[in-house]
């Protein structure tokens, strides 16, 4: 390849991570004396430094190699995938103390999981998005199963990997198809050569599509390829079920809205209401089938994929303005559903029950928890005042404005599905009476992390201007003009 | 001027969060705030509705306009802004809400279970319908909306009592399951609508005011009202999408039924004219027969269906929906002696619905029974009570001199203006049966010999006696003197396009 730029500086983040999970293995090994709670404080200064030293870049746009973007996108996603690592390390602390082994390597996983995920969010070519992809992917695998002695565990983490691996396949299959039509993986140059057709396109194009359609919609857990979310959900260690909930699609989606806007948006009359439909179709059966759940973690996990159907929206509607506005409610969903794991991991650490009539009573035990609850999961209903509302209501317009309104009246109804079986939670913790009336002990490292992420759902719900401005910024980087006066010679 | 509207807002969400502050052992200084919050609001209630200038021009007062978001997305210069003001239809409604969140917690004092929770949830509840009242960017308006709906579940679940009909039960939790997905379910038609008028209207701002300005193509104009129309009718008890109405009122604690049928239905038929008429003129005059049609089988069902009732505040809960049915009416005769009528009986239906649910919580309180066939001749023992109860029935069948009177009076008027003599003559009848089920409920329940099982009942307590008096004082405001409410109210109304 002509016109290399080797910047490595470029990627100091991402060293400092993979030095950091190193570090923390090591730190396990030598001076294990340490315990496994403060270890899981100590990785968490990894990835929030990470997320720091990023800002460096603010405003910059530059790539390394031809293959990663610095610029305002990949500084926004760096700093937000630094942000939810070091929460899952700082959530995962007192649980993995209780029930976990070899916290070293757990930590590592996650780590690296941040590494993986930015790669995803940075990567302008085919080949290096894909090996992000699995970096993430293979790190979930082994999270999702640490818990060896739980079988849940081993097959939630078993099935994660099996269909993981197939829709691997799939979307390399899928690279394969686009490389033989279009002779690049450079999404730009698959945009050039897209927007170039005058004739008909070939059907191995087309294939292609889908092919990286499905095995991108195994990452986000679109249906119908949303099979495994449940068991990895309910298997998974709980903070790795907040790990997978909020990173593992937050990549996915940076990765695709990116390469939708710079490869596949001159097809886009072709591949809209293939998108749209696969939206109906999660947010349908994630909202209907969550209803019926009686485990909190299957629940979320359902709830989840309704989350992607509207996330899909954005997808669907795809244009500077829907992009800013997934990625707006993207990192609004994302944090409140950190939020209401959090809670759920305070809940388990100190009860080491997940079933939703077990929390009852929970406001009368822990008042400060069943409302941080309380609020983060109004928020997933799209209530007001939390970030929820403002962040569907634009997500939602945006898809309106581009002739997309009975989508987007669609996914409105799905909304208010959604309030049922949240209500229902809430009925739990604030009706029913609890078994035995004795206070929660306070744990105030995890109150501190709920408190933070509960005033970001406030935040954004509230004043989402600052993180608005932001968004935009990041997602103005990705569009063509701004991508072509940058491009590298292309080979 | 404006900082009062805004004030409006702020304090009930400032005494919300003291009350989060507040240990919950102190249950007496949560309770000291609740009242001086209530106060504060029920006095800038009444000087917003008294200063307001009533002289014609396009009625908007003490605007306040800050940008929210801007710029961004999709999103033009004033994008979506806090953007605040009163005119003469919101006017008389702040007042009510005042007179009525007060009222409220005088007949609060005595929740003694989880009193802290309860006034953080009610005090939302109210600034969510203060909100709307005052809003003038549709997703702010939207948003106070749904503030003002989502407190009700927990206040209706928790705080709630469960009936008991023998041969089956209404619980509490059925009750406020149902009162929240339907208004939500109604919601989710209102964000269609939005979303329509914004991408139709292609401004790039929520800001009604410009939003009202635009003439939409009359085919938009079709199909889009209806989504206001039935989105804000289930929360304005529109037939047949009522049913959460009596249930939710009946499962609610008093002090939640009288916000709830006092003012918060309110907001639906509010949101119909705010919204539907005033941006969607014609949409309004296409399908007013329609909302003409379900307003009078409102009125006609819920009377017939209150005049069947054992149930006092089952009978009450039926009467909202009758003369909701009246509001509906009154805005479907598109004219300003009826839409005039109509906004007069949201306040009038306000104050004299809460007197009542006031007076039927302070029977059940002692009772804990509220079939009228069960008491009789308590009078006697509760004279205040009684009385009470009877003026608030009496404005409710129109007596004049009485609130009810002068809103329906000018409804009626309106309606047969309009040519809608069927719709009028349905009224009067609908006007028939209120005064045959309330002559029957005072005489079955107050009058007569005295039902011996009840010589025990004290009066209301004196909480309950000073909301009763409040409420009354309203009653009789506007029964006496009209004058102030039908001049900011017609001086609104008129100018509105499409009304004639």
């Amino acid at each position: 390849m002509t016109g290399t730029n080797l910047d490595w500086e470029l990627l100091a983040p991402e060293f400092i991570i993979a030095g950091w999970a190193l570090a923390v293995v090591l730190l396990d090994l030598f001076w294990g004396r340490l315990g496994k709670e403060p270890l899981g404080y100590v990785a968490a200064i990894g990835p929030l430094a990470a997320a720091g030293v990023s800002l460096i870049w603010v405003d910059d746009t530059r790539n390394f190699g031809g293959l990663i973007d610095i610029n305002d996108y990949t500084t926004l996603f760096r700093v937000f995938f630094g942000l939810i690592g070091g929460f899952a390390c700082i959530a995962s602390a007192r649980y993995v103390r209780q029930g976990l082994l070899h916290p070293g390597e757990y930590y590592a996983l996650i780590l690296m999981t941040v590494i993986g995920a930015t790669g995803m969010a940075a990567a302008r070519e085919l080949l290096t998005a894909y090996i992000s992809l699995e970096l993430l992917s293979f790190s979930l695998y082994v999270l999702t199963s640490y818990a060896k002695f739980d079988l849940r565990s081993n097959e939630g983490g078993l099935k994660y990997m099996l269909l993981g691996a197939f829709s691997s396949a799939f979307l390399l299959y899928g690279i394969g198809l686009m490389y033989g039509v279009t002779q690049t993986t450079h999404y730009d140059g698959i945009g050039e050569v897209l927007s170039g057709y005058t004739e008909d396109i070939e059907f191995a194009m087309y294939l292609g599509l889908a092919l990286i359609i499905g095995g991108l919609g195994f990452k986000v857990a679109a249906v119908p390829f949303h099979m495994y979310t449940p068991d990895a959900y309910e298997g998974a260690p709980l903070p790795v079920t907040a790990l997978i909930s909020a990173i593992s699609k937050a990549a996915a989606f940076a990765l695709m809205l990116k390469l939708f806007v710079q490869a596949f948006i001159p097809l886009i009359d072709d591949w809209r209401y293939f998108v749209a439909g696969i939206a109906v179709a999660t947010m349908a059966l994630g909202n209907l089938v969550a209803i019926q759940q009686s485990n909190i973690k299957r629940l979320l996990a359902y709830s989840s994929i309704g989350q992607v159907g509207y996330l899909l929206l954005g997808i669907a509607a795809l244009s500077p303005e829907s992009a800013s506005a997934l990625v707006l409610h993207m990192v609004g969903y994302v944090t409140t559903n950190l939020a209401a794991f959090v809670a759920i991991i305070v809940f388990y650490n100190w009860s080491g029950r997940e079933e939703i009539h077990e929390f009852r009573g929970l406001a009368e035990r822990a008042p400060y928890l069943a409302l941080s609850l309380t609020i983060a999961l109004f928020s997933l209903a799209g209530m007001p005042l939390f970030a929820g509302f403002a962040t569907k209501f634009i997500l939602f317009q945006a898809a309106a404005q581009e002739d997309l309104l009975w989508l987007a009246g669609i996914a409105a109804f799905f909304s208010f599905v959604s309030l049922y079986y949240y209500l229902v939670i809430i009925r739990e913790m604030y009706l029913g009476q609890p078994d035995e009336t004795t206070r929660f002990p306070t744990p105030w490292l995890e109150y501190a992390a709920l408190t933070v992420l509960v005033a970001g759902v406030f935040f954004v719900g509230l004043y989402p201007k600052p993180l608005f401005d932001a968004v935009e910024d990041s997602t103005d980087s990705i569009f063509p003009p701004a991508a072509e006066a940058q491009s590298v010679t292309q080979p | 001027m404006e900082y009062v509207l805004l004030s409006l807002i702020v304090i009930p969400i400032a005494c919300a969060v003291l009350f989060v502050l507040v240990p919950s052992h102190y249950p007496q200084v949560t309770r000291y705030i609740a009242l001086t919050g209530g106060l504060a609001m029920f006095t800038l209630s009444a000087v917003v509705f008294f200063v307001y200038e009533f002289n014609g021009g396009s009625g908007l007062r003490y605007d306040l306009q800050w940008d929210w978001l801007e710029d961004v997305g999709f999103l033009g210069d004033h994008g979506i802004s806090f953007f605040l003001a009163v005119d003469g239809i919101a006017a008389p409604l702040v007042l009510l809400n005042g007179i009525v969140i007060l009222a409220g917690v005088f007949v609060s004092w005595n929740i003694t279970h989880r009193p802290k929770d309860f006034f953080v949830l009610l005090f939302l509840l109210v600034s969510g319908v203060y909100g709307v009242f005052i809003s003038q960017d549709l997703f702010f308006f939207f948003f106070w909306y749904e503030v003002a709906v989502l407190p009700m579940y927990l206040l209706i679940a928790v705080w709630g009592a469960s009936s008991d009909f023998g041969t089956f039960t209404r619980t509490k939790e059925y009750g406020a399951m149902k009162l929240t997905m339907m208004l939500v379910a109604g919601s989710v038609l209102i964000f269609v609508g939005i979303f329509a008028t914004f991408t139709e209207a292609g401004l790039g701002t929520f800001d009604m005011t410009e939003l009202r300005a635009v003439t939409y193509s009359e085919d938009f104009q079709k199909w889009c009202f209806p989504f206001f129309m039935v989105g804000f009718g289930v929360l304005a008890g529109m037939w047949p999408l009522h049913t959460w109405s009596p249930d939710g009122h009946v499962a609610a604690p008093t002090a939640v039924s009288m916000l709830h049928a006092g003012v918060l239905m309110k907001l639906g038929a509010f949101g119909i004219l705010r919204v539907g008429i005033q941006i969607l003129p014609d949409g309004a005059e296409f399908w007013s027969p329609v909302l003409m049609t379900v307003g009078v089988t409102g009125a006609l069902y819920g009377a017939t269906s209150a005049l069947t009732q054992r149930d006092l505040k089952y009978m009450v809960g039926y009467s909202s929906v009758s003369h909701m049915g009246f509001v509906l009416m009154g805005l479907a005769s598109m004219n300003t002696i009826g839409v005039t009528g109509s906004v007069l009986q949201m306040f009038a239906h306000g104050v004299m619905t809460a007197l009542m649910f006031t007076n039927v919580g302070a029977v059940y309180d002692q009772a804990h029974l509220r079939d009228m066939t069960k008491f009789g001749g308590i009078a006697r023992v509760m004279p205040r009570h009684a009385a009470f109860f009877t003026i608030a029935g009496l404005s409710s069948l129109g007596l004049p001199g009485l609130a009810g009177f002068v809103a329906e009076f000018h409804i009626f008027v309106g309606l047969f203006q309009a040519g809608y003599w069927w719709a009028g003559a349905a009224g009067i009848l609908a006007a028939a049966l209120t005064t045959t089920y309330i002559t029957r409920m005072i005489a079955r329940a107050y009058f007569g010999p005295l039902n011996e099982r009840w010589e025990g009942l004290k009066e209301m307590r004196i909480g309950e006696q000073a909301a009763a008096a409040l409420l009354i004082a309203g009653i009789l405001f506007m029964g006496l003197w009209p004058a102030p409410f039908v001049d900011r109210i017609t001086d609104t109304v008129q100018t509105i396009p499409g009304i004639g």
